[in-house]
């Protein structure tokens, strides 16, 4: 074959080939080609399997731990001034975030509260993964001023003052006294922390039994979605390519993006990744510190970390779409207040503030990219279809 | 194990299921793309062979490739030192990792780490190459796809 017959036959067989999945799919009350069937597949929730585990934290699946964690993290002694625990920011019955702009602790923190369900599959945590585990993580905002303002002596020792037994139960006798003593005490209280955090999961929602029944050929079973929905999704896996990064089960790729968000203050843009891999690296609970249960092997985000990517300037982690829809106000700082307000901001794809957005500009010319384009109509309908997302959140009772 | 597998296409196979890419996405991956794992270098100092997994790993699940380093009458390179790089060129974004050639398992075969694709579409891997016979470079691409086992 001649270079300019093999895309030719390749288009040639992929026409038959979805005619093939059209006799098949007769059954289908809303017919789908079979990538998009395998795509729907993808992002079916159990598709995520098992949580995977943390080499660094070797306590996170001891009851103990665990027990302590939700004890602690919903203890407001672990603050500056009494009054702020995990929970304050992460409730419990509001999908483990807090509605708000911007986090509300001891002060007003820079970005907005992300929801705990989802963590633990994440390789860094925060907007701008500046943590590379759940338990490191949980140890950010108590020495954050804005957020528990209090310091690793004084957590440790409401530890030692009102959790001796539970303590020791989880991690062994408290440290002899020395340099290190403390730091040990702080990163076993996020690792207690994280065990709790890790049983703090999504569960399936309406989208899933859509795709459950359109992978198993089921037409009756699509009648969970209606018209819109449906609608919505094939904008999602199509002309609005949301699922470029939006995708396997948690509705996302774990990866930053500059996606040209604007920035809550203009004249002090967010930088995002690009100052958070520097934290990242010297970070004395990171997978590769002495307080991490890992062997440096383990530790492949950091021996292979990404340290001098242009595009990690403005950029922040892509957010799980599960539960979205019950999660208002979206973006880094909170910067929309609707899904709709969302979706035409990708209609609309405005030049970065700082940076460079990863859209393509309407009316650019772009040898590689394709700019997003939307109606009004469509953006209804997209919303519609994120609406199908909400599940409930399984927690430990 | 996750559950999300992905193929690496080998270039025929991959020009077939490129129509369902086209049809299916928005973003749609260039029709011409060489998608040979098997080239000569920019200024054709060496011929490089680079050799995915065997089982083809989820999406941003961590993996090594190897790569097969030859001069162009396939005598196999020693001692070579390797710059990875790459990204989404219709992104603008780089590699979610920065993977290295960590070392040498065979005289000319070298173990490449650090590999991750964290969505599907389309991938350079780009190789800046030192050896004795001199310095070069090669681009390769790559389509990751959500296409099932």
């Amino acid at each position: 074959m001649n270079k300019a017959a093999i895309p030719a036959a390749g288009l040639v067989l992929a026409t038959l080939a979805l005619s093939v999945w059209a006799a098949q799919g007769g059954k289908l009350r809303d017919p789908w080609s079979a990538q998009e069937v395998s795509i729907l597949a993808s992002m079916q929730l159990k598709e995520a399997g098992p949580r995977p585990p943390d080499p660094s934290n070797a306590y996170e699946t001891k009851t103990e731990a665990a027990a302590l964690g939700r004890a602690l993290f919903n203890d407001v002694r672990l603050s500056r001034n009494g009054k702020v625990s995990c929970a304050s920011c992460h409730g419990a019955d509001n999908e483990f975030q807090d509605g708000r702009k911007l986090g509300q602790g001891v002060g007003t923190g820079q970005r907005r509260t992300m929801p705990v369900m989802g963590a633990a599959y994440s390789p860094f945590l925060f907007w701008d993964g500046r943590k590379d585990s759940l338990w490191s993580q949980a140890l950010g905002p108590l020495e954050d001023a804005a957020e528990h303002g209090t310091n690793r002596v004084d957590a440790v020792q409401v530890i030692r003052d009102h959790y001796p037994q539970q303590y020791q139960a989880a991690f062994g006798a408290f440290p002899p006294a020395g340099p290190d003593a403390v730091n040990r005490v702080f990163a076993n209280l996020g690792k207690a922390i994280a065990a709790y955090e890790r049983q703090v999961s999504y569960g399936e929602s309406r989208f899933d039994r859509y795709a459950a029944a359109t992978v198993a050929g089921d037409g009756r079973g699509q009648e969970v979605f209606n018209a819109q929905e449906v609608q919505g999704l094939r904008l999602f896996l199509g002309k609005g390519q949301c699922v470029t990064c939006h995708n396997g089960p948690m509705m996302t790729d774990h990866a930053f993006h500059n996606t040209g968000v604007p920035p809550l203050n203009p004249a002090r843009p967010d930088r995002g990744r690009a100052d958070a891999v520097a934290r990242l690296m010297r970070d004395e609970f990171n997978c590769l510190g002495k307080y991490s249960d890992a062997k440096p092997e383990q530790c492949g985000e950091l021996q292979f970390l990404s340290t001098n990517d242009p595009g990690q300037l403005g950029a922040f982690r892509t957010p799980s779409l599960r539960n979205v829809a019950a999660r208002a106000p979206y973006m880094h700082a909170g910067q929309f207040t609707t899904v709709a307000q969302v979706l035409e901001h990708y209609a609309r794809s405005p030049k970065a503030a700082l940076g460079h957005s990863e859209l393509a500009q309407p009316g650019e010319k772009h040898a590689d990219r394709q700019t997003i384009r939307l109606s009004a109509t469509d953006i209804k309908d997209l919303a519609a279809f994120l609406g199908t997302l909400t599940g409930p959140v399984i927690q430990p009772r | 194990m996750p559950s999300l597998p992905f193929q690496i296409r080998s270039p025929i196979p991959a020009l077939a299921a490129l129509g369902f890419a086209v049809l299916a996405s928005g973003c749609s991956t260039p029709a011409d793309l060489d998608l040979s794992l098997d080239k000569q270098t920019a200024a054709g100092i060496y011929h490089v062979a680079l050799q995915p997994p065997a089982q083809a790993p989820a999406i941003n699940q961590m993996h090594a490739w190897k790569v097969k380093l030859a001069t162009t009458d396939g005598s196999p390179v020693r001692a070579a030192t390797f710059k990875v790089d790459g990204g989404m060129p219709q992104h603008g974004h780089g590699l979610p990792t920065q993977p290295r050639v960590t070392r040498e398992l065979e005289p000319g075969t070298y173990l490449l780490e650090g590999m991750k694709f964290s969505m599907t579409g389309w991938w350079e891997v780009k190789l800046a190459i030192n050896a004795a016979p001199g310095g070069d470079k090669v681009t390769f691409n790559t389509v990751v796809d959500n296409a099932r086992k």
